[in-house]
């Protein structure tokens, strides 16, 4: 065996960085979204300016979470891109099929109130977390 | 797809683990490929190949058409 012996490897290492990277602009921007949707409030009583720099800084953190997050794949083994991939699909598909039955019944007045586009984030993200363990499990 | 990838690696004495650092993929990857339930790439199947010094056909076996 030539390169190492240890269970640690340059590869097993730069996944690590990269998750790193993905979860500190994770946590960016949820942060940077708490500002623009509480700093109006809160903090500067709605003034143009000040809401829409929260506004800009949320967009250009999402799109650095999105580029990490493509890195991150990228870096993956292809049996977790695999995972993630059918993983992401799932959740592409309950999040549409989901989101526009959850909007019908509003049209259609079996609900009451309006639709929030919080509980489909949230399915999703339960829909995708589902996703990645049950490939996990089946690869096992 | 039917493999020799778990006797060619005890052969050697190398873990799975040992096996994933040499191929950079990950333990849970060698895992699934021995026991059948992932079928790795071209690329990951000649790395693999060149690894034990074997062609690919003398590792991965495609089952016969009936």
């Amino acid at each position: 065996m030539s390169k190492t012996t240890t269970d640690s490897t340059q590869w097993a290492a730069s996944c690590r960085t990269r998750s790193l990277r993905l979860l500190g602009w994770s946590a960016a921007w949820v942060a940077s979204m708490a500002l623009a949707t509480f700093g109006p409030r809160l903090f500067w009583d709605y003034a143009t300016v000040p809401t829409l720099l929260g506004v800009l800084i949320n967009l250009a953190i999402g799109f650095a979470m999105i580029l990490a997050n493509r890195q991150y794949l990228r870096g993956q083994d292809e049996l977790q891109q695999k995972i993630f991939l059918d993983a992401a699909a799932l959740t592409l598909g309950v999040g549409l099929v989901c989101g526009l039955g959850y909007e019908l019944l509003e049209d259609i007045r079996l609900i009451a109130f309006e639709p929030e586009i919080s509980h489909l984030v949230f399915l999703m993200c339960l829909t995708f977390l589902a996703g990645i363990v049950a490939g996990h499990r089946k690869y096992r | 797809m039917k493999n020799r990838l778990k006797i060619l690696r005890a052969e050697r004495d190398w873990t799975q683990a040992q096996l994933a650092a040499e191929l950079d993929v990950s333990r849970q990857t060698i895992n699934a490929i021995e026991k059948g339930k992932f079928d790795p790439s071209l690329p990951l199947a000649f790395k693999v190949a060149r690894l034990f010094d074997l062609s690919i056909e003398d590792i991965f076996e495609y089952p016969a058409e009936p």
